[in-house]
């Protein structure tokens, strides 16, 4: 701020303060309303009749909008097709826009240059009440008051709190208990895996041969059995599991000794972050990538978290091969699965 | 020679001298380009195979191999079958022009017919999967409904809920799968290429595969509410609504508040 600024010329006497380097009145006038100023349509008798012929037609768009919208209810059904239906909605949604923006526009455009544009000023009354109304506000108050005796009255002014105290829990109570329904976070330790579990399909439930997993497969499993579930959603949720097979050689680590079967790992598909299904693997570099906030984990090397905020590597589920060659769990997980937060509650 | 000297000045002289230099540009690219090395034109009822190894020594064997057998900076091909060739191939994916985090599709750099020479080759050295007849691709054939239903949990993470493809790590990224041919889905599917992992017969059976082919081709039709955006979700919904949607309202609103002239 180099430029001086230069008091209002004819305001000499005004106190001055100074603020950035520069010189300003203490207080700025009223400037009052801005002169007015006539507009092209009230002087030019042709620009009026021009801004006329402009909303005429704006209206006529509308009309016209309102006949390709019945014409298109009429010509253009809406048909048993994808094609017909976006076809039958354009026609339908351009008619309705044109008619009722055509309307809006043109009132618009009625408003601001044909009709009169005098400006007006309404002052604003006092929102102060009288003293008089005040004061005998103040004094119903205190009639009121003294005629409930709630000064006196202890017991019943005690109970008056009470009741209106505890009322709320009637509100609260519900919404509290209801957020996830169920508060017995003891759950989220065990999923359905047990021992002997099979791995099957998802989403047909068919049993996998260790032998029909080749290098590079993503199987995305679910437990055989997991239909036998009071809530098989629910317990979906928590069971489900990608089942990696990798060149042997390429597996630099797992979570427990002997809990993978010739290079076939099975990981939890729940996210160690807030919870989204993992399921971005790329096979080359045997990363699995979360799509919600891109947590990376390295299957190859256990799960570990390579990139993202994931806290923790994905629960790794111990599997072992039956007589019959099918691929089953050792056990459940060893920890939780999902979100860290509960990993705490241990 | 005087005449355009003293045109020199012109004030359009810049902007023709550029065009000439483009030009210029331009016509020597087109003669000094290198071509792609193009193989003798099969002759009909020649052995595939021999054809095939010719094509091959010609413009695959620096990276993979004399024989095939890979190197430092290509894998192996014995064994990954003509599905794998006529994917990789067929979708000008292979030969790879420049070193990348992964080799985009691009125009396909021969003929159906040497394709077909090129995987008789490949698959001639050793078991792979073959590719796939037309009735097996055929989206007619399939049940869309249970299509979706194993797209939803095989394929939709890295693809997208309608094939529109999406973001990898590191550069890499998911194709669009809208405008791949129902044969390229299919190979893409048994032979997992780059990043992508496999979906043996065993993962998706054949009769799935086509499913998934036919919910597929079920998103090619346009949509009954309107333009899709790409079907990118909150992305392109986003950008739209922001600056298109929320632009016009403002530009409404000055309009609505501005004083008529």
């Amino acid at each position: 701020m180099s430029m001086q600024h230069n008091p209002v010329p004819g305001n000499t006497e005004a106190v001055e303060v100074h603020r950035d380097g520069g010189h300003y009145p203490d207080r700025f006038e009223n400037p009052g309303l801005e002169e007015h100023r006539p507009r092209l349509g009230d002087v030019d008798p042709a620009a009026n009749k021009r801004a006329e012929r402009q909303i005429v037609a704006l209206f006529l768009v509308s009309l016209l909008g309102t006949i390709v919208f019945i014409a298109a209810y009429f010509v253009v059904p809406l048909g048993d097709t994808p094609e017909s239906m976006q076809r039958s909605n354009f026609f339908l949604g351009l008619g309705l826009f044109l008619s009722l923006f055509g309307i809006g526009a043109a009132a618009v455009h009625w408003a601001k240059a044909l009709m009169n544009d005098h400006e007006r000023a309404e002052e604003r009354h006092p929102q102060r009440s009288s003293d008089e109304n005040r004061a005998g506000a103040i004094q119903a108050l205190k009639d009121g008051a003294e005629d409930s005796g709630i000064g006196r009255r202890g017991v019943l002014k005690g109970a008056f709190a009470s009741a209106l105290a505890i009322f709320p829990l009637t509100i609260a109570l519900p919404l509290i208990g209801e957020v996830g329904e169920d508060w017995d976070v003891s759950k989220f330790k065990h999923t359905w895996w047990k021992k002997g579990t099979k791995l099957a399909l998802d989403p047909s439930g068919e049993p996998i041969k260790a032998a029909d997993v080749t290098i590079g497969s993503v199987f995305h499993v679910i437990p055989e059995d997991l239909h036998e579930a009071e809530h098989p959603l629910d317990e979906k949720a928590k069971a489900v599991v990608l089942l990696i097979r990798m060149d042997p050689r390429d597996l630099r680590s797992e979570q427990g000794e002997g809990w993978s079967y010739d290079g076939i790992v099975a990981f939890s598909k729940i996210c160690t972050h807030v919870g989204c299904p993992v399921a971005l693997y790329e096979q080359q570099t045997h990363h699995l990538l979360c799509p919600c906030h891109q947590s990376t984990f390295d299957v190859a090397d256990g799960a570990k978290v390579v990139f993202g905020p994931a806290n923790r590597p994905l629960p790794q589920l111990p599997i072992e091969v039956d007589d019959e060659g099918y691929i089953v769990a050792q056990s459940d997980f060893h920890e939780p699965v999902g979100p860290s937060y509960w990993e705490r509650l241990k | 020679m005087k005449a355009l000297a003293a045109r020199r000045h012109h004030r359009y002289a810049p902007a023709v001298l550029l065009l000439l230099a483009l030009l210029l540009t331009g016509g020597l690219y087109a003669v000094l380009a290198p071509q792609v090395a193009d193989a003798a034109p099969a002759a009909a009822g020649s052995d595939d195979i021999a054809t095939g190894e010719k094509i091959f020594q010609a413009n695959c064997a620096t990276c993979h191999g004399p024989s095939a057998e890979g190197t430092d900076a290509a894998p192996s091909l014995v064994g990954v079958g003509a599905a794998s060739v006529d994917f990789q191939v067929g979708t000008g994916r292979m030969p790879m022009q420049a070193n990348g985090p992964q080799a985009p599709a691009k125009e396909v750099q021969f003929t159906d017919e040497q394709v077909e020479q090129l995987a008789a080759f490949v698959a001639s050295l050793g078991a792979g999967p073959s590719v796939p007849s037309e009735e097996m691709v055929d989206p007619a054939a399939g049940d869309v409904a249970n299509g979706m239903a194993l797209f939803r949990t095989n394929c939709a993470m890295c693809h997208n809920a309608v094939g529109a493809g999406g973001a990898l790590s590191e550069g890499k990224w998911a194709p669009s799968v809208v405008e791949t041919s129902p044969r390229h889905i299919y190979e893409a599917m048994l032979t997992g290429p780059q990043s992508m992992p496999v979906f043996n017969d065993a993962n998706l059976s054949p009769e799935e595969k086509r499913d998934i082919i036919a919910y597929i081709d079920a998103q090619r039709e346009p949509s009954p509410g309107g333009i899709k955006l790409g079907s990118l979700g909150p992305v392109s919904e986003g950008v739209w609504i922001w600056l298109v949607g929320i632009g016009l309202l403002i530009g409404t609103s000055v309009w609505i508040g501005a004083r008529s002239s």
